[in-house]
């Protein structure tokens, strides 16, 4: 296991990283076909000196709040290296949210430092809410040639003469502060310590190791949880490489497995799906004769590779299909959404580990993951090492809210402390998510439904309903709320999550084409991730409080008593 | 260079074709992820076969955000 209780922090790790590996290659960023940057550590340290410096000269002061706005490339980890280095609380945010959304998160972190690409700027800067920012310092990467940059400074050109001092930090001290979901009046920021990413650092790489050589395709974007700590964190750590690719189409993915020559990568299931896809059409496309045989040689692999993955094996029998991804590949790594368990199937039958994971940003990474002894399509894994998962209240199946205690798990949620009472009871992390320990006594979870009013997307999004109502506001009814309708009408499956506009009409109302043509219009100006599936008449007032608040439980209670599931009309 | 309609109107044959949906059913303010039944790769995939029909390049965030086929034919008219 690797050992990293030597280091107080990640700035501490991260920068004898550099100098222990100085000629292994760190980072490679390609754009399509061509490769843009290859760096080695010695290569990455010199990027971040200036950057350090320049930090340094900038007031950069220990526990300053800096956010990350960026699509995966080589200047978001030099940039969070820096930040680190210079004894700052990294604020990594979603590049996928809205300019009013980026500008909310930015206003609840107090983040006084801001790196971000030219045209996530350039929709901050056009954004209503603009001259709230609060923000004091702002980096621009990449931004074109006599641009005013709105009082930015050009990321390129920060930069300073000299050797910059590391500040140290405690294990206790705050690493980042990482937003989970929720833009909505309440944004979840989660308090995640150094002492967090080490530990889950370590307990990750004991499982899946990473050493000089290995390279890990970097899909996810960086600011997701997964690839923060499986794309940063742990290879670098470890002396191993990142690939970053600045466009995501499926060719150019598929091109960088062969290219780069990929041991691991971490995707959500939907890219999963997507190479499943790919390959059974190419199956589909051999010969009768070719397929057969294809096929007989799948079987004996899946016979070989019962007890465990024989990779070597694997690769001798299928050779072709290996060829396809490279060559090196060791395994898939999913995460971030429920995964159908036929799908992980289909790659191990391949020969190459899909291994399915469960994690949630307030508990760091990852929480369990299939260690493939023998490998399980149809649960979660097992606990990683130093992780206590148990299951509260159990029924007469076994089922009941998984609840978390690790040193891996967040301290507190930011400036909300009802919320983290609610949440982490006793020094257990109640997630909201119910399952069950398997019957075959080795350890491990399956997850069955989730407890709580929100939606996990395909692509690996937590979406709370709560948040997206403010985008009907006004809609000529008498009134509105918005459901996960697998919380309305609970199911013991994961999968199949959307979400339910529920209306009450006016007296006398009848629900007409405009009414239905507004409905659509806002539900597009949401991201399309983040859309209402369907709505639901309801016939009755909502239940309220005192200061006319819906009172949320009591209403999907009367709900899901009251309607059936299919009484949901598509949008 | 072609005109903003041209574009749009070639934009929705390319789509049609491509995803097996009959062209009458598409119409410029259409959601295209509802209207072709595409995720967000497949609408990646759509943006490759349109910077092969126009010969642009178009990075992957110019489809950040935009949903409909005329919000798409703007941006690809910019880079005409």
């Amino acid at each position: 296991m690797l050992d990293l209780r030597q280091y107080a922090s990640l700035g501490a790790a991260l920068k004898d990283a550099l100098e222990r590996w100085p000629n292994e290659t760190c980072l490679i960023e390609a754009d399509r076909d061509h490769e843009k940057v290859r760096l080695t550590y010695s290569d990455f340290k010199e990027m971040a000196r200036p950057l350090c410096r320049a930090l340094e000269d900038a007031d950069f002061k220990v526990g300053d709040r800096a956010a990350i706005i960026m699509t995966n490339q080589s200047k978001w980890l030099i940039s969070a290296y820096s930040i680190f280095f210079c004894g700052g609380v990294l604020v990594p945010l979603d590049y996928k949210l809205t300019a009013a959304e980026h500008l909310q998160l930015l206003a609840h972190s107090k983040a006084r430092f801001l790196v971000v690409e030219y045209y996530l700027w350039r929709a901050i800067t056009q954004s209503r809410g603009f001259a709230k920012l609060t923000v004091q310092i702002v980096l621009v990467t990449e931004a074109p040639a006599g641009t005013d940059l709105r009082g930015a400074y050009r990321w390129e050109e920060f930069r300073r003469k000299g050797e910059p001092q590391l500040v140290a930090r405690q294990r206790e001290d705050t690493a980042c502060i990482v937003y989970s979901s929720g833009t909505g009046g309440r944004p979840k920021g989660c308090v995640l310590t150094h002492d967090s990413y080490l530990e889950q650092c370590a307990s990750l790489t004991a499982w899946y190791p990473f050493w000089p050589g290995v390279r890990y395709l970097s899909i996810l974007p960086t600011n997701h949880a997964i690839d923060f700590m499986v794309g940063f964190i742990g290879p670098f750590v470890c002396g191993a490489c990142v690939v970053h690719l600045r466009t995501l189409r499926p060719e150019f993915v598929r091109d960088a497995f062969v290219r780069y020559r990929i041991t691991y990568v971490g995707l959500v299931p939907m890219v999963l799906k997507n190479l499943e896809r790919g390959l059974r059409a190419k199956f589909d496309e051999l010969k009768p004769r070719k397929r057969w045989m294809l096929d007989r040689l799948i079987g004996m692999n899946k016979m070989l590779t019962r007890g465990r993955p024989r990779v070597g094996i694997s690769r001798r029998l299928l050779p072709q299909v290996h060829k396809a991804f490279g060559g090196e590949l060791r395994a898939l790594i999913v995460g971030g959404a429920f995964t159908d368990p036929s799908t992980l199937q289909f790659f191990y039958d391949l020969g190459i580990p899909a291994t399915c994971g469960y994690g949630l940003t307030e508990a760091c990474t990852a929480v369990t993951l299939n260690d493939l002894k023998p490998f399980r399509a149809d649960t979660v894994g097992k606990p990683l090492p130093g992780t206590e998962v148990r299951v509260l209240n159990p029924d007469a199946d076994g089922i009941g809210e998984v609840a978390v205690r690790s040193r891996a798990v967040m301290s507190h949620y930011l400036d909300d402390s009802e919320q983290t009472a609610r949440t982490i009871v006793e020094g257990w992390l109640l997630t909201g998510d119910l399952g069950r320990f398997d019957v075959d006594g080795r350890g491990h979870l399956q997850l069955v439904g989730r407890k709580k009013n929100m939606i996990v997307t395909e692509g690996g999004k937590n979406i709370y309903p709560e948040d997206i109502e403010a985008v009907f506001e006004d809609l000529p009814v008498k009134e509105f709320c918005v459901y996960a309708a697998n919380y309305l009408w609970p199911q013991k499956t994961l999968g199949n999550e959307i979400l339910v506009l529920v209306l009450r009409l006016e007296q006398n109302q009848q629900f007409d084409d405009r009414l239905r043509e507004e409905m659509v219009a806002r539900n597009r100006r949401l991201a399309d991730f983040k859309r209402v599936g369907g709505y639901l008449l309801w016939e009755k007032d909502f239940p309220r409080t005192t200061s006319l608040k819906i009172k949320r439980e009591e209403l999907a209670a009367e709900i899901g008593a009251g309607a059936a599931r299919k009484s949901i009309v598509e949008i | 260079m072609p005109t903003t309609d041209r574009t749009l109107d070639e934009i929705l044959n390319l789509a049609a074709s491509h995803f097996n949906v009959p062209r009458e059913k598409l119409t410029p303010d259409d959601d295209f992820f509802k209207t072709l039944g595409i995720d967000s790769l497949q609408a990646l995939d759509l943006l490759t076969r349109l910077e092969h029909h126009f010969r642009i390049e178009l990075p992957d965030y110019e489809l950040q955000g935009v949903s409909d086929f005329r919000t798409l034919a703007n941006r690809i008219q910019a880079r005409l």
